[in-house]
């Protein structure tokens, strides 16, 4: 069963090939997206965290930024 | 007609969603998987090289509609002056490309065991390749220019001039003499697939489509965010 599975009938390294590159595909590419959502957001947290009191309140008037900081904090 | 497209309010959905959709993507691919490698008879004249159509064929088709998709998205936010519009087209075509690509080099991997090439310039392989390049231009143009209003231009040009070639790579197959072979599914007529080949490769294509889902929604929230960022400055 397993070396069905593996080989293939001699086709195994073929289909292999091709779904190993789809996997390190999505791999890649989720890896890149992940990097770059947590960067903007540690971005935004910081930029947050320099405001002063009164622009921090009016910052938190828009239901966003304190969603984006909420998410921010859960991670 | 356009509220619901509102960053505000999208934001609240895309963030809370990612979780639901990578858990739907998981367990959906777990089946695919399993069908595709394990429980899918092999071809009577491919044998198990056949396998590869099941991630070949969604790869493909996905990348068609996400372009697809850009070029009617660019169009109504051109159209409408709605830049949201453009921000959800920037976030769908990362995950487009990829495909693409994957399409292209699992075709290639394909090739080897049935036509004995890795690579022909064939109308179907060749206006895939122009495909990929359409989007890496579409991509580009997003990092290199810094105007909003001209790369809305630009990059809805790219797609116009892009989607020319969706039935191009369609009818391909149809209209030259080529090595890939015809559609085995078709909307209006009788499929020349059994439907124990079918049904991995319609689970496959939405583990993919709920693939490209997660990586907009990341890209999406990404963009949002980075708006947001922008309007702490101007505090």
């Amino acid at each position: 069963m397993i070396n069905q599975v593996i080989f293939m009938n001699g086709y195994g390294l073929y289909v292999l090939l091709a779904f190993g590159f789809t996997f390190l595909s999505f791999t890649g590419l989720y890896v890149f997206t992940k990097i770059q959502y947590n960067k903007e957001k540690n971005k935004f947290t910081s930029k947050f965290g320099a405001l002063n009191p009164e622009q921090a309140n009016l910052a938190k008037l828009q239901r966003i930024n304190k969603e984006i900081l909420s998410n921010a904090s859960g991670n | 007609m356009f509220k619901f497209f509102e960053p505000n309010k999208i934001f609240l959905i895309t963030s809370r969603a990612f979780k639901y959709v990578l858990f739907l993507f998981i367990v959906v691919l777990s089946v695919g998987l399993t069908e595709a490698l394990i429980l899918s008879p092999e071809d009577y004249k491919q044998s198990h090289a056949v396998r590869i159509m099941y991630v070949h064929v969604p790869a493909a088709w996905i990348s068609l509609g996400i372009f697809s998709l850009l070029t009617f998205l660019s169009l109504i936010g051109f159209i409408f002056k709605n830049k949201n519009l453009f921000l959800i087209s920037k976030s769908l075509a990362p995950s487009g490309f990829v495909f693409n690509v994957i399409a292209l080099v699992t075709g290639a991997i394909w090739g080897k065991p049935t036509w004995g090439t890795w690579w022909a310039w064939d109308a179907r392989i060749t206006s895939m390749l122009i495909l990929a390049l359409f989007y890496a231009m579409y991509l580009v143009a997003w990092r290199i220019y810094e105007d909003q209003e001209k790369v809305f231009k630009i990059t809805s040009l790219i797609t116009i001039l892009g989607i020319i070639n969706v039935p191009i790579i369609k009818f391909s197959v149809d209209w030259w003499n080529t090595l890939h072979q015809p559609a085995s599914i078709n909307i209006l007529s009788k499929n020349t697939i059994h439907v124990s080949m079918l049904f991995p490769l319609l689970i496959m294509t939405a583990a993919f489509t709920l693939f490209s889902l997660l990586i907009f929604l990341m890209k999406y929230n990404t963009e949002l965010i980075k708006l947001k960022s922008r309007g702490l400055d101007r505090l």
